[in-house]
């Protein structure tokens, strides 16, 4: 309770400097959230969906936020290209947590909107006000409100009705501080009616400090809009990120979410996708990839509130060595969202003694005329298909591997962009053989 | 060691062989010598510890050996892991082949051809050189292209597997060849396709101890011993003859004359 009271004091001494850099729509929202923010404080292990997440004592260290907006040096073109071969992308980067202006102008189709929140929000009012902090406001999670009262930049995405972004859109979030560091990072992405858009977003840690990543990501996917949103988690050991994706589908819309835990210290991600009309399509996919002892949390949140929807959820995680997993899912159909199809499994490997995962699969029904199935399975690594391989000639642990990567090999084909889905495998197979340091995009990237 | 003796090493020694597993023994005193290009048949009633035997030769780690030796090229064999043992060429055509979802089979043969390489200092094949060889290799047991593209063993029909089972050791060239109820499970065109691809793997050097129920399987690949394995020891050896008998008499006869 000590780390909330003094956020809580931080927050009324320094609300005025949070404001005066920031846009009024932003500083709109602050009040309001932190209002909440006191009020919900921060998760602890006694409520049910955080019962394994002990954020409280993460954060009971003292990280320090950076409201003054001092300038922490830091070029991310110089340290670091993330070639994904073949995969040409709309890059853009966010420094610890604020928008970094590229280098030079990039080129997008008529009315679309990419850059900094703090300057969009500014002079795009208008176009914004609608969209910014809509879905977050309502959300009954602490970390989300705290997000919102200590906001001081992010990343926007808008595309207008019908245009189709044929290049996807890459954000690489980067974490480089001489001291350690807590971040607030917000993503709004907003796809008006018809559009189309691909978003990778990226994150590593940089320098070896300890850093706490909260981040806040709205999607608004319009009328027949179809999204693909990618992340992939590279952080270091000392690298807390907290995560809460907000979607909201409009009828007839297509969403394709995939999130891979390649490396991280601690992780928490939320994903709640909302149906909001008929005939959506939401397909979600997830894998964690635990060494040391990481912890890597995922809880999943699909509403059905309207019939006629379709929902497929896939997450997988393996653990090695003494690390961690944790997986909730929920599902729920209200009452009149008859014809639903929703699916949901979650299936993990612990290849260790010491690995341990905790699963809760769950499915709450209202409607009657419903497809619904969820299921959770963990165990270890097929002994008898580890001996018909070692009997070959593979030795035990190029064995172990090949069978960890078959493991992986569903969620990967659940990623649409083909060079990424490539890109996945090579990045999976080099941090299953303990390579990943040696990754060809990261000059400078500590990443053990 | 000099030239002379080590051509008179036995490729294949197993003195007085004990192995368990899960703390019963199942192996009681195992004798067996196998020389370079023979074929040994090893027959004998459900339950005798055949597979038991196939297990413990390649390593399985569930079965534990509680005494005796296996010399293989005069190299003691119960010292080496599994993948090691394979290097030195030994294959088991296994009973039950597993199925292994999400590795292809094209994956799986390379990493197995390139450690086997590695292990005698030869470079790994180029991905040419490689497919090329598969190829060849396939035609022995008129293997589908599209099952090497598959992942390893699934969806395969009980024939496919055991088709599988001998391209694998044609892709491997192993000096002992252990073929445990290869023929179980297989209908008559597939057990022919089957033996005749073993029997073009048949080299003056190589040698084959086949495990069998059936006589059917030795006409085509003929055995110059025949061993009966009866409650974890062989208790009879014989010619091909012996069989031949088996098959018409059954194993009462010689349950008889042991159990007396």
């Amino acid at each position: 309770m000590q780390a909330l009271e003094s956020y809580i004091d931080l927050y009324k001494n320094y609300s005025k400097t949070l404001s005066s850099s920031c846009s009024d729509l932003m500083n709109s929202h602050r009040d309001r959230a932190f209002d909440s923010f006191s009020k919900l404080g921060f998760p602890d292990t006694k409520m049910e969906d955080y019962h394994n997440c002990d954020l409280q004592k993460v954060l009971s260290y003292d990280f320090g936020m950076n409201l003054n907006r001092l300038h922490i040096p830091t070029n991310p073109y110089g340290v670091f290209s993330c070639d994904v071969p073949n995969l040409s992308t709309k890059l853009f980067f966010v420094v610890n947590d604020k928008f970094y202006k590229n280098e030079k102008p990039v080129v997008l189709p008529k009315g679309v909107l990419c850059g900094s929140l703090n300057e969009l929000t500014q002079t795009r009012a208008n176009l914004l006000e609608p969209y910014f902090a809509k879905l977050s406001d309502k959300s009954q999670d602490g970390m989300v409100q705290f997000n919102t009262s200590f906001l001081q930049d992010g990343f926007v995405l808008y595309v207008p009705a019908n245009v189709r972004l044929e290049r996807p859109i890459q954000l690489i979030q980067v974490l480089q501080s001489p001291a350690d560091l807590m971040v607030q990072r917000r993503v709004l992405v907003i796809l008006e009616e018809g559009a189309h858009a691909q978003v990778l977003l990226c994150d590593h840690s940089l320098s070896s400090n300890r850093f706490f990543s909260n981040q806040v990501t709205e999607i608004f996917v319009g009328k027949g809009a179809s999204m693909e949103y990618y992340e992939l988690e590279m952080g270091h050991l000392s690298t807390t990120r907290v995560s809460n994706t907000l979607v909201s589908l409009e009828s007839g819309s297509d969403l394709v979410m995939n999130g891979t835990i390649l490396s991280n210290g601690m992780t928490r991600n939320n994903v709640t996708v909302r149906f909001n009309g008929k005939g959506s399509e939401a397909n979600l996919s997830g894998m964690a990839l635990g060494e040391n002892d990481q912890f890597i949390d995922n809880h999943i949140f699909v509403d059905h509130a309207v019939p006629g929807c379709k929902s497929n959820a896939l997450y997988k995680y393996v653990l090695d060595d003494s690390s961690r997993g944790v997986f909730g899912g929920k599902l729920l159909v209200e009452k009149d969202a008859q014809k639903t199809i929703a699916y949901q499994s979650n299936r993990n490997l612990c290849s260790t003694r010491q690995a341990t995962m905790f699963s809760k699969p769950q499915l709450e029904i209202y409607a009657d005329d419903v497809k619904c199935s969820h299921g959770s399975a963990t165990g270890q690594l097929d002994e008898s298909a580890l001996f018909y391989m070692r009997s070959r000639g593979i030795s035990e642990s190029e064995a172990r591997l090949l069978l960890k990567f078959a493991f992986t090999a569903d969620v990967i084909d659940n990623i649409r962009l083909e060079p990424l889905r490539d890109r996945m495998k090579m990045l999976v197979e080099k941090r299953f053989r303990g390579e990943l340091a040696k990754c060809a995009g990261c000059t400078t990237v500590n990443c053990s | 060691m000099s030239i002379n003796e080590s051509e008179n090493i036995m490729l294949l020694e197993i003195k007085n062989l004990h192995a368990s597993i899960n703390g019963k023994e199942i192996l009681k005193g195992i004798n067996l010598m196998v020389n370079e290009g023979e074929v040994h048949a090893i027959m004998g009633p459900n339950g005798s510890g055949k597979s038991t035997l196939s297990s413990v030769l390649t390593g399985n780690p569930a079965f534990e050996v509680t005494e005796g030796e296996v010399w293989f090229r005069g190299k003691n064999l119960l010292d080496m892991p599994p993948e090691v043992r394979s290097r030195e060429g030994i294959f088991l055509s296994f009973q039950y082949p597993v199925e292994i979802p999400g590795v292809s089979m094209v994956n799986f043969m390379r990493a197995a051809v390139n450690e086997h390489r590695k292990y005698r200092n030869e470079p790994a094949l180029s991905a040419s050189e490689f497919l090329k060889l598969m190829r060849e290799k396939r035609s022995i047991v008129e293997l589908d292209s599209k099952l090497a593209n598959r992942s390893v063993n699934e969806g395969f029909s009980g024939g496919e597997k055991k088709r599988n089972e001998i391209f694998q050791m044609a892709m491997l060239e192993p000096k002992l060849s252990i073929l445990d109820e290869t023929d179980s499970g297989l209908d008559i065109d597939a057990l022919r396709i089957v033996a005749q691809g073993v029997g073009k793997l048949r080299t003056t050097e190589n040698s084959t101890i086949v495990i069998t129920h059936y006589q059917r399987l030795l006409d085509y690949i003929v055995p110059d011993f025949v061993h009966i394995l009866y409650n974890g020891r062989i208790v009879k050896t014989a010619g091909r003859e012996l069989a031949i008998e088996l098959e018409e008499k059954g194993y009462d006869w010689i349950k008889q004359e042991i159990d007396e």
